[in-house]
């Protein structure tokens, strides 16, 4: 009982000596949905001797807000405090004017195990949505949450959710010692930051693996960018491109087991596929031009990628196997850095009108393409994995932040670092690392 | 045309060089190197008058001690936006650091290409080589052999001026000469 409460004081103090040494991204909502679903949230019932570090009912009720697709209803309404089934009384919940209702319970079952319950109703309907039982070691309380609020969410909206995720920044911090810039993962929500790497020259271009346990990037080392692919939880990594000129632009096949990359070594940008099995490189490009940012298609096919064929980029759509290649992108004075939503029916890119770059969806089928930022200097988008967000690098007062924004441009938050600017951000696949129990 | 007076110019160093004594010329006393400079001075002349690019007599001077085996003064050249074209003014640049190239074949030099933050960042990583490579492909024309010469790119990864504006974005646009 007693180590347990040291435990407990050693992780608290451990929590804020981490929030103030090392940079944590806040997320601010700048734009919501006109109307979101009245939720009510009830504080979980807590059994055991160990109160858990995470509160899981609360970083619920901030996923959801921070979505801009649902309004809490405020503590202050709530006529009652049910945990189990047992103890809903709809009226009450009417009366509040929630439509959905969410309630659980946590129980220490030993040392480090906690057994979460949480079910959901339609409040007018009177009808559960949905019941999950977890049991966890501490660390995967905030897992639990996020995966909580992904089920209200697909449940409330109809669409998944993508809070269980992860994603990946540069920072770039000024210091006595000169500029130093970090490679991080963090939580969807800017917590459990981690550096995975350290460098004093520039990071760009991280790519998740498709399962999400390595990230592919672009480091500068002894004076030449450099690819890389690295264990996201083991830090191990492997050297993949070091030939002369340029090694850029990492993207990850479908299956994980090749990568899309562009090498400078014959003479000019090229793109290049390489086995990782065999290391065997084969080019797709082959002209005077550059030919860069390659992208697959989500069943493996085709790889998108920027090309200044035409005098300034624009986005062009090769088969992997064949030759053939069709240009996507019309609109603008160019377009770059294209990707794909996981449907593989639209693109995400940045488009620039005037000298001025902004955040662009394009979908395939009839090729209509939708702006949906209006900053001047946004960069590297990426769709999360549901295909509903867009994370990508934009700046405010001068300074690197993050933003993310619907792909309907409805909803939009900016994620921010205290000090340091932030930059080059991917959006993680779905954290496979928990399974449901229903 | 260009080529034509590429060639020329190529012709005045091989000249110079020649006059120099190849690379002894390293090796002489400072006043010597100068005495056998004055007589390439006028063909130096010749050659810029041909490109049409000097503005006055800074130029010429850096190109009397270019040619001399002294390091030229100027680093960088400078590009518009996504373009690797080579100006006058920057043309002048790369002719003086060929001559002192062609003065001085013990030297080696590494040219960094870089791009403002304007577009994106692995396309300017390429845009940046671009600039680096039309850099080295002048000195090559200017007849200095390609393998003293190494082009790397940075992208808009290092810049010099951190404003947001066309004044730091025009500064950013350069190839540097890192000797």
């Amino acid at each position: 009982m007693f180590k347990h409460l040291i435990n407990y004081l050693l992780f608290v103090s451990v929590g804020i000596w981490s929030t103030s040494v090392h940079a944590v991204l806040t997320i601010e909502i700048t734009q919501g949905a006109d109307v979101g679903i009245p939720v009510a949230i009830v504080p979980f019932s807590v059994e055991g001797q160990v109160k858990p570090v995470h509160d899981v009912p609360a970083i619920v009720a901030s996923d959801l807000a921070r979505s801009g697709r649902f309004s809490l209803i405020p503590k202050q309404d709530f006529l009652s405090t049910p945990h189990r089934n047992s103890e809903v009384i709809f009226k009450d919940w009417r009366i509040a004017k929630a439509e959905a209702l969410a309630i659980g319970t946590i129980r220490q079952r030993s040392a480090n195990q906690f057994e979460v319950t949480f079910r959901l109703y339609d409040v007018f309907r009177e009808q559960q949505l949905a019941g999950i039982r977890y049991s966890v070691s501490a660390d995967k309380l905030r897992a639990v949450a996020h995966q909580i609020s992904d089920v209200i969410h697909e449940k409330l909206t109809g669409e998944p959710g993508a809070f269980n995720t992860r994603i990946a920044y540069v920072t770039k911090e000024d210091g006595p010692t000169g500029i130093t810039y970090k490679l991080q993962v963090a939580d969807s929500d800017g917590y459990n930051a981690v550096t995975i790497l350290k460098s004093q020259d520039s990071i760009l271009s991280p790519a998740w693996s498709p399962d999400g346990s390595k990230i592919a990037y672009v480091a500068f080392e002894e004076r030449n960018s450099k690819v890389f692919v690295q264990g996201v939880a083991d830090r191990s990594r492997e050297l993949i491109a070091n030939f002369p000129g340029i090694n850029g632009a990492p993207a990850w096949s479908p299956d994980g087991r090749r990568l899309a990359l562009t090498l400078s070594k014959d003479g000019n940008p090229e793109i290049y596929v390489l086995d990782l099995d065999t290391k065997r490189l084969k080019r797709l490009t082959k002209n005077r031009v550059i030919d860069t940012e390659p992208a697959w298609s989500p069943d493996g096919r085709d790889i998108i990628f920027t090309s200044d064929r035409a005098g300034k980029p624009q986005i062009y759509r090769m088969k992997v196997g064949g030759r053939s290649i069709e240009r996507l992108t019309f609109e603008g004075d160019s377009n770059a850095r294209a990707s794909y939503s996981a449907d593989g029916e639209m693109i995400t890119l940045v488009t620039a009108f005037q000298g001025k770059y902004h955040i662009g969806v394009l979908r395939l089928k009839d090729k209509v393409l939708q702006v949906l930022s209006d900053t001047p200097l946004d960069e590297s988008p990426s769709f999360a994995p549901n295909g509903r967000m867009i994370l990508y690098a934009t700046a405010v007062g001068g300074r690197g932040v993050l933003a993310s924004v619907s792909s309907d441009g409805r909803v939009r938050q900016l994620y921010k670092l205290e000090e340091g600017d932030v930059r080059e951000p991917a959006w993680s696949p779905y954290n496979r690392e928990l399974a449901l129990k229903e | 045309m260009k080529n034509f007076s590429y060639i020329v110019l190529a012709l005045i160093f091989a000249v110079g060089v020649a006059a120099c004594g190849g690379g002894a010329a390293v090796q002489e006393p400072l006043v010597d190197e100068q005495s056998t400079s004055s007589s390439g001075s006028s063909s130096a002349e010749t050659g810029t008058a041909d490109s049409g690019s000097m503005t006055g007599e800074s130029i010429n001077e850096q190109m009397q001690m270019a040619m001399a085996g002294e390091r030229p003064t100027k680093l960088r050249v400078h590009f518009e936006f996504d373009s690797s074209a080579i100006d006058s003014e920057s043309r002048a640049v790369i002719e003086a650091h060929a001559a002192y190239l062609a003065a001085r074949p013990d030297v080696r030099l590494n040219l960094e290409g870089h791009a403002d933050e304007r577009g994106t960042r692995e396309y300017n990583l390429a845009l940046g080589e671009r600039r680096g490579q039309a850099v080295r492909r002048m000195l090559r024309l200017l007849g200095i052999n390609s393998e003293r010469l190494a082009a790397r790119s940075y992208g808009e990864e290092n810049p010099v001026a951190t404003g947001h504006d066309e004044s730091a974005w025009r500064l950013n646009r350069r190839v540097e000469f890192v000797y």
